[in-house]
């Protein structure tokens, strides 16, 4: 907790389309559990195993408009960060999905540009997020996207929403 | 098309001739005690009731790990065991247990067991519901609670958690998009075709982040359940949350169905010339029965263009169109008919009351005869909890979603319509356009050959 935190995080993509449900993120059967490493092996199983291999070999998960649509489920972020995924970057998100990777501690960054220029420079490569810069690197450029509010930077910085509230009763010295 | 809403220049400040504000606005300054709220301000706000089903268990493990065992308010916690019920292993078993155990030690009154069905519905139906609330849920659907004129959305587990521990969450206050429904439907179409239309028109993000204000004569000349069907459908075009006016039928809902006494709740209604992103504007009059075909809410078709497509399994079921109206509409379709040879109609009820009623009505009956399997009440299929497909198989199903794998193998396909296009399609084995078997069949003739003759309160 003393440790500043890191607040550039990527390496190695994966790129999908638009309109990621979060039952293809991660389908409804595998809910009975909340570890993010059991969650992990299940992530994108509806699209085969190439895609789950491809995933754990990532950092970086690129998509186009609305990822995350459909359920609240906050397993859709977090089995993401069990496997290796340290942010998404999209050019839009489903607010419930945007929500629950805050929460859980996952970058999560709306960059059309970024997005368009990874796919005109073939669609593979590196991406880094710089969440406290505002900035995402990739082939191509570097590209600037609206701060996060304060509120939840400070939840990204302490690990997600329930680290950062004990690490706020913990300061403030609240028995609860 | 665009409103031209008036904005005048002190917007919110107080003391001052305020700016017209929309039902999100006003819930959200209600909630948070702020004003002058604009879209996109982040503001704290307080809910009046944090329901979490039977993710319920994830937010007491996570509380555990918070090592916090005291609560804001027990009297805002609403748990609902609707998403595996019954219980279908031990580990489900010992999860619904801690609920159980749980609710008993922190003394939380509005705990309801795996019999009572879908939260949703079920929240409402018990009076725990009221125009004016700010509602989260762990689930996304929960924007249905717009029916009765609250704000609802839903949230993580993670949030539920820390809204039971610290009472409040933070919340953007969104843009308003006003959908206004005029017209009469022909026969055969209902309001999950509406909703159908609007998804496929606007797409599966077409109001994300916004408040969905639903209006226009058609709306308001709907009964609540249906009124639950658009509040619960908006979330598939990404809402935030979506609202219909109370107005009378509302009111006699909540007094005569959810016990609610007249001066337990503040209605909210939108001002005259407040500002939307957009209105949308959809003429009933000219709508078919609409069909999202595979694997996704918006791939939206009219009926015609997938009519005569096999089908091996039909669903009514979920928060969307498993309600007493619905499975009435099922039922009068239904009468005098056989399901095909082949195909399994499965039929879960939202909630115990809805199956109740319906046993008492005959509607149950109709739907016996027919050939149909009634499961306990709950979130069933829709939740992956039974009713699951083979390899290349493929559902009509009246919920909400028919994303890949919803319902068993990621190789099976879910198509989404309504309870009646569901009921027409179960007797022939393959999409049907309902109003084919409603002319076939005069529906006093379908009734009266049916025993327990036109269900109650079926399609007006």
């Amino acid at each position: 907790m003393t440790t500043a935190p890191e607040t550039r995080v990527g390496g190695k993509t994966i790129t999908f389309g638009d309109d990621v449900n979060t039952d293809v993120i991660i389908p409804g059967r595998y809910l009975v559990s909340i570890d993010p490493v059991e969650l992990a092996e299940h992530a994108f199983e509806p699209l085969g195993p190439e895609v789950q291999k491809e995933l754990k070999a990532s950092r970086v998960v690129v998509a186009g408009r609305n990822f995350g649509c459909g359920s609240a489920r906050e397993q859709a972020a977090s089995c993401l960060t069990g496997a290796g995924v340290r942010a998404v970057v999209a050019t839009s998100f489903s607010r419930v999905f945007f929500r629950n990777a805050i929460n859980t501690g996952l970058v999560a960054v709306e960059c059309p540009q970024a997005v368009d220029a990874l796919a005109a420079a073939g669609g593979r490569g590196e991406m880094w997020v710089d969440y406290d810069q505002g900035t995402v690197e990739t082939a191509g450029g570097t590209f600037g996207f609206a701060p996060y509010p304060q509120g939840l930077r400070e939840i990204l910085q302490d690990g997600g929403l329930i680290p950062h509230l004990m690490r706020s009763f913990a300061q403030e010295g609240t028995v609860r | 098309m665009t409103s031209t809403a008036s904005t005048p220049g002190t917007a919110g400040t107080p003391g001052t001739a305020a700016a017209p504000r929309t039902f999100a606005q006003k819930a959200l300054e209600r909630a948070s005690g702020e004003s002058g709220l604009a879209p996109g301000r982040i503001v704290d706000a307080y809910p009046d009731l944090y329901m979490s089903h039977t993710a319920s268990w994830r937010c007491i493990r996570t509380l555990e790990r918070m090592g916090a065992d005291r609560l804001y308010d027990p009297d805002r916690v609403a748990m609902v065991m609707d998403h595996i019920s019954p219980a279908m292993n031990a580990k489900t078993a010992a999860d619904h247990r801690l609920c159980r155990e749980f609710a008993d030690r922190m003394g939380i009154k509005n705990f309801f067991d795996v019999n009572a069905g879908i939260a949703h519905i079920v929240l409402m139906e018990n009076g725990l519901v009221r125009p004016g609330q700010f509602i989260i849920g762990t689930d996304s659907h929960s924007t249905i609670y717009g029916a009765l004129g609250a704000f609802g959305t839903g949230v993580g587990f993670s949030e539920i958690t820390a809204a039971w521990v610290t009472g409040k969450l933070w919340v953007k206050v969104p843009e308003s998009v006003r959908i206004e429904i005029d017209g009469e439907l022909p026969v055969g179409s209902y309001a999950k075709d509406v909703m159908l239309k609007l998804i496929g028109d606007l797409g599966a993000d077409g109001l994300t982040y916004c408040s969905a204000e639903f209006t226009g004569s058609y709306v308001t000349s709907r009964s609540v359940s249906e009124r639950m069907t658009f509040c619960n459908l908006a979330m598939e075009m990404g809402a935030k949350n979506a609202y219909v006016a109370p107005d009378a039928t509302t009111l006699a809902y909540l007094h005569d169905e959810a016990g609610v006494p007249a001066d337990g709740y503040e209605v909210l209604l939108p001002d005259e010339g407040a500002v939307y992103r957009d209105v949308v504007r959809l003429d009933g009059s000219a709508l078919t029965p609409q069909i999202a075909v595979p694997h996704t809410v918006d791939n939206v078709v009219g009926v015609a263009e997938v009519s005569g497509t096999r089908l091996d399994q039909v669903f009514i079921g979920s928060c969307a169109n498993a309600k007493y109206d619905d499975l009435a509409i099922a039922a009068e379709v239904l009468a005098g008919h056989k399901v095909a040879r082949g195909v399994r109609l499965v039929v879960t009820p939202a909630s115990s009351a809805v199956m109740a009623k319906a046993s008492a009505t005959g509607v149950l009956a109709t739907l016996i005869e027919a050939g149909a399997m009634i499961t306990n009440a709950g979130c069933g299929a829709c939740a992956g909890n039974g009713g699951a497909m083979a390899d290349g198989e493929a559902t009509l199903s009246t919920a909400n979603r028919n994303f890949q794998g919803r319902m068993g193998s990621y190789e099976s396909r879910i198509y989404l319509g309504s309870p009646a296009t569901a009921a027409a399609s179960a007797i022939t084995g393959v999409i049907t356009d309902p109003a084919e078997v409603l002319a076939q069949a005069p529906r006093s003739a379908a009734a009266g050959s049916a025993g327990p003759g036109r269900p109650e309160g079926a399609a007006s």
